[in-house]
């Protein structure tokens, strides 16, 4: 009996060494992908603050005005003044559309039907 | 183990028949064996001391090692702990009030050079030169083949430059990452944004460091990590700041004067939505201070913070609702304006006799100085130095700025009763136009105090109270009337109701002893829309001139309020004010039936 727990003692051992040896390895492999997630964040992030700084660059008050002033021709922009402001009662409303038709009227025509193409 | 009696028959026997005492020797062997089982003790004791020093021993060496290591070798940070963001560790971006970025940072490369490692010197050097223009070739030869190990070259390029030294092809030439502080915008807002600069610097990265403006001011919360990248969002409106930069800038120009200024402020809660000094400059490549001259003559000068100067009858209506708020006078009162006004050897005058009385709502339409000093007069000078210092006028103003202690006002030395006087119409006390914007807002918003700031503020504090309600609102309607009847007829912009007062103010000769006939501060104080104040802009020119009639006109309704007008009239729509228009009553429509 007691020969038999030594022998169960010293597999629980060499399994538990094999348990934490693969843990070991599965860490340091997230720890690497980690490392790696993080330096593409990284790229991403400065990637997307370029591009950030250029839209803020390209929308800049001056190069708009600029451009609204080349293309006056085609868009026909203003700066914002009072007069573009109005009232709501200004403004037509779309006519509402044509309910569906519930209850619809048979109608027939003969003279339709007996009609014929003349060519 | 065996034992040995301590009465041995034989021995006993023995000594009985020499006529010995046997107990001498049962003593002798108790002691024997008590010698014995003491040394075996020792023994046993000596060797578990052993066994413990050992161990000691070890977990000291254990220690020791570790700390050994981990003083000698190079710290690394822990990679599986995920706490934070370890990405973003550069500079906060500045935003205005909508998020439109103000400020940001750009990736770029610094570009130095290790002259040991060269081959061809010579090569590097005339291919650098043809790189960059401004380095000379025989200076960077002379660097390179000489004793230095190490140079920087330039301290950004751009990635079209980096490439071009990557052509040249020298192992000597080397690049390391450098962030650039950028502002878009270009030169928009460049005096509230300062400007940043490189603080201590290595190979692989350099601080950035803000110099002026809200850069300097904010430097430790634009560098802390723990804010993990979260803006500094400001009270201004980019789209106002650059329409109000356009208009100042084209006004400037049209009348000729050689600076200009306009602060454009929420008047309930003190936010600056813009605010403009020009000459202004770019930030990405601040200019350097002047060693020479004046130096409020330079771009970097913020004349809307730092230009004190006496801003001329814009104070009167100060001075007019502080006695309106004592109960001295009503809008009704009749102020004898007979002059001219003399006191002592001063003579007070007006621009042109309005006859010998007006009531108090025409003393501020007309702009009459002298019926103001007699209203100063009543008013007395402890009360109008208080009431000054309740509007902010006699300290530097609290805005975000490491400029703003600069903008000091200067006041006179002994508050007389000639300095009451002449400080009622806006002369003997100089201040900013940021001051002035200041006081008329917390003036007119209903009469709360407010504090200028640049941040923006998301719920408005009552501030302590400088005039009662009803005050306000006379101030506001006195205003209006300015511009509909007074001075500043031209600051009428249809649906904004606007209300305002005109400044017109000599300057000072700067060697001191009295005025300039022919060089005046011109400025517009005004208030829109009138019906229900929310916005305080005022408009400055330094030495204007409108040239177009036979002679020169310096007065500010000439000059500031047209420039004013144009301004609310871009800007308020921008700010999302509807027009006010009176509609006229609809046609009334009788039911009738026959």
């Amino acid at each position: 009996m007691r020969g038999f727990l030594y022998v169960l003692a010293a597999f629980a051992v060499m399994g538990l060494a094999f348990w934490a040896y693969q843990e070991n390895y599965k860490t340091q492999a997230a720890i690497k992908d980690v490392r790696q997630l993080h330096a593409d964040i990284g790229a991403a992030h400065e990637r997307l603050n370029i591009l950030r700084a250029e839209w803020a660059y390209l929308n800049r008050p001056d190069r708009l005005a600029d451009l609204a002033d080349l293309n006056f021709d085609r868009l026909g922009l203003l700066p914002l003044m009072s007069v573009a402001f109005g009232r709501v009662d200004q403004i037509i409303y779309p006519l509402p559309p044509i309910l569906p038709i519930t209850d619809p009227i048979a109608l027939s025509s003969e003279a339709f039907n007996d009609w014929e193409d003349p060519l | 183990m065996i034992r040995t009696p301590l009465r041995p028959l034989a021995r006993i026997l023995k000594a009985r028949e020499k006529g010995e005492n046997p107990d001498a020797i049962a003593a002798e062997n108790l002691r024997l064996r008590h010698e014995a089982m003491a040394d075996k003790a020792r023994q046993r004791a000596e060797g578990r001391l052993l066994v413990l020093g050992l161990a000691f021993f070890c977990a000291f060496i254990a220690i020791g090692g570790r700390m050994g290591t981990l003083a000698s070798s190079v710290p690394e940070e822990p990679r599986a702990a995920a706490v934070g963001n370890p990405i973003i560790g550069q500079r906060a971006d500045i935003v205005d009030r909508n998020g439109r970025i103000l400020a940001t940072n750009l990736a770029t490369y610094s570009l130095y050079a290790h002259p040991r490692d060269m081959i061809d010197p010579a090569n590097a050097a005339r291919g650098l030169a043809a790189i960059f223009p401004e380095l000379d070739a025989k200076e960077l030869l002379k660097d390179f083949t000489g004793e230095r190990r190490f140079l920087w070259i330039r301290r950004q390029i751009s990635p079209e430059q980096m490439q071009a030294v990557h052509d040249i092809g020298s192992p000597g030439l080397l690049f390391g990452p450098r962030e650039m502080r950028l502002y878009p915008n270009g030169p928009i807002a460049a005096h509230i944004l300062g400007g940043a600069s490189y603080g201590r610097e290595g190979v692989d990265s350099a601080e950035v460091i803000g110099v002026a403006g809200v850069e300097r001011q904010f430097d430790a919360f634009l560098r802390d990590p723990a804010n993990e990248g979260a803006p500094l969002q400001l009270s201004l409106d980019l789209t106002v700041q650059a329409a109000a930069e356009q208009v100042l800038a084209g006004g400037m120009s049209l009348m000729n004067a050689k600076g200009a200024a306009s602060v454009l402020m929420d008047i309930h809660t003190g936010e600056i939505i813009s605010m403009v000094s020009l000459p202004d400059f770019d930030p990405n490549n601040r200019p350097r201070l002047p060693t020479s001259g004046d130096q409020s003559d330079s771009p970097l000068f913020n004349r809307a913070v730092q230009g004190v100067y006496e801003l001329g009858s814009v104070f009167k209506i100060l001075t007019i609702s502080q006695g309106l708020e004592l109960g001295l006078i009503t809008p009704q009162t009749m102020i004898d304006t007979k002059g001219p006004l003399t006191w002592g050897r001063f003579r007070i005058r007006d621009f042109r006799n309005y006859g010998p009385e007006l009531t108090t709502e025409d003393v501020i339409v007309h702009s009459s100085n002298i019926g103001t000093a007699r209203i100063a007069m009543q008013i007395g000078a402890d009360r109008q130095k208080a009431f000054m210092g309740a509007l902010g006028l006699l300290e530097p103003t609290p805005v975000e700025m490491v400029e703003a202690p600069t903008g000091k006002p200067l006041l006179p030395a002994n508050w007389s009763e000639i300095s009451t006087m002449t400080i009622s119409y806006g002369h003997g006390l100089s201040s900013s136009p940021l001051h002035l914007a200041t006081a008329y807002a917390s003036l007119l918003n209903g009469g709360t105090k407010v504090m200028p700031t640049l941040l923006r503020v998301d719920t408005a504090k009552q501030g302590q109270r400088v005039v009662s309600e009803k005050v306000s609102r006379t101030a506001v309607d006195m205003l209006r009337k300015v511009v509909v009847r007074g001075t500043a007829s031209l600051a009428e912009v249809p649906g904004y109701a606007v209300g305002g007062k005109t400044g017109t103010a000599d300057k000072p000769r700067a060697a001191g002893g009295g005025y300039y006939k022919d060089k005046v501060i011109a400025t517009f104080a005004s208030v829109f829309p009138a019906h229900d104040p929310q916005y305080v802009l005022i408009v400055s020119l330094d030495e204007p001139s409108e040239n177009s009639g036979s002679e020169p006109r310096r007065t500010a309704g000439w000059t500031a309020v047209p420039v004013a007008a144009e301004i609310i009239r871009r800007v308020a729509p921008l700010l999302g004010l509807r027009p006010h228009v009176d509609t006229p009553q609809p046609v009334s429509v009788t039911l009738t039936a026959n």
